[in-house]
């Protein structure tokens, strides 16, 4: 496969479009272990939801 | 499980914990399929291998315009109905519309450079491409600098509808004036243009970036609902230490 005079501008589109997916992926991977971390933290001290049920208790 | 059903939060993530799994792989099959086509795509006689570039430019110009439509949706949602999860579904779609914004411009700008001679120029789609990135930013920034998110819905679903009257002026703006941009070639009367030595790696790619944003987006209604969870317990540690 060849790409021609304009490899570089081929390229660089297909790696920045996969580099912005996989920062979304990781970004959105990261605020659910940070949001799970914080329930584990309010469950811990004992704090309930108004259900009854535990802060953990996510579905 | 009735569309209502999905009002109450708790059973929403309760779905979304089985349809996740299966969405990521799909879209990471489908993504490898489109890619494969993408990278076997014969060169176009006028345009050489750079039509390449097509294959994501197109699908995320797609799903800027597509993502702002289901927010708008959502903003009625929140306005008209007043459904628990509109103001979740708008917020969390708001960031993943504005990366797929970006990459249709920067994907169409690095495109433009070898076919046009220039990466920008102020014509109508560019612009209100543009124009549409801006305002992506601007919701996200409201949604930020409010710490109550019911107080931000509001506000939010407001501007998100009066920011759609751009998506018409993006769709038709290469017909209404004379730009450097060109016309559409799938989404029109008669049918696509395009051979089908494009057309399909094209909307296999479109369909693979599709099913990412449903993915992306019910991951992070899922991190959004948490939070809102997080922060009314912390409401509640909050009283009990005053009390």
């Amino acid at each position: 496969m060849s790409l021609g005079p304009y490899a570089s501008f081929i390229l660089t589109s297909y790696a920045l479009a996969t580099v912005v997916v996989l920062f979304l992926i990781a970004w959105i991977a990261i605020d659910y272990r940070r949001q799970k971390e914080r329930l584990r933290e309010l469950d811990a001290s004992g704090i309930v939801r108004r259900s009854g049920r535990s802060a953990m208790d996510i579905r | 499980m009735t569309l209502t059903d999905l009002a109450n939060p708790t059973r929403f993530l309760t779905l979304t914990a089985r349809l996740l799994p299966w969405l990521a792989a799909s879209t990471a099959v489908l993504l490898l399929i489109g890619l494969y086509q993408s990278a076997v795509a014969p060169d176009d006689y006028q345009q050489g291998a750079t039509v390449k570039i097509m294959f994501i430019h197109v699908p995320n110009a797609w799903l800027s315009m597509f993502v702002w439509g289901v927010m708008s949706l959502a903003a009625l949602g929140t306005l008209v109905w007043r459904h628990p999860l509109a103001d979740v579904a708008a917020k969390a779609a708001a960031p993943i519309g504005a990366a797929f914004t970006f990459l249709a411009l920067v994907t169409g700008s690095l495109w433009g450079r070898p076919m046009w001679g220039t990466y920008w120029e102020w014509d109508a789609r560019l612009t209100s491409v543009l124009i549409l990135f801006l305002m992506y930013l601007g919701l996200i920034a409201l949604w930020r600098a409010v710490e109550d998110p019911s107080r931000a819905a509001r506000a939010a679903a407001i501007l998100t509808l009066v920011g759609a009257i751009n998506l018409p002026i993006i769709k038709f703006s290469v017909d209404w004036w004379n730009t450097l941009h060109q016309p559409a070639s799938v989404m029109r009367i008669g049918g696509p243009s395009l051979d089908r030595a494009f057309l399909i790696p094209l909307l296999v790619m479109a369909l693979a970036f599709s099913l990412l944003f449903l993915t992306l987006h019910l991951a992070a209604m899922r991190n959004e609902i948490l939070r809102r969870r997080v922060r009314a317990l912390q409401m509640m540690q909050a009283s009990r230490r005053s009390a």
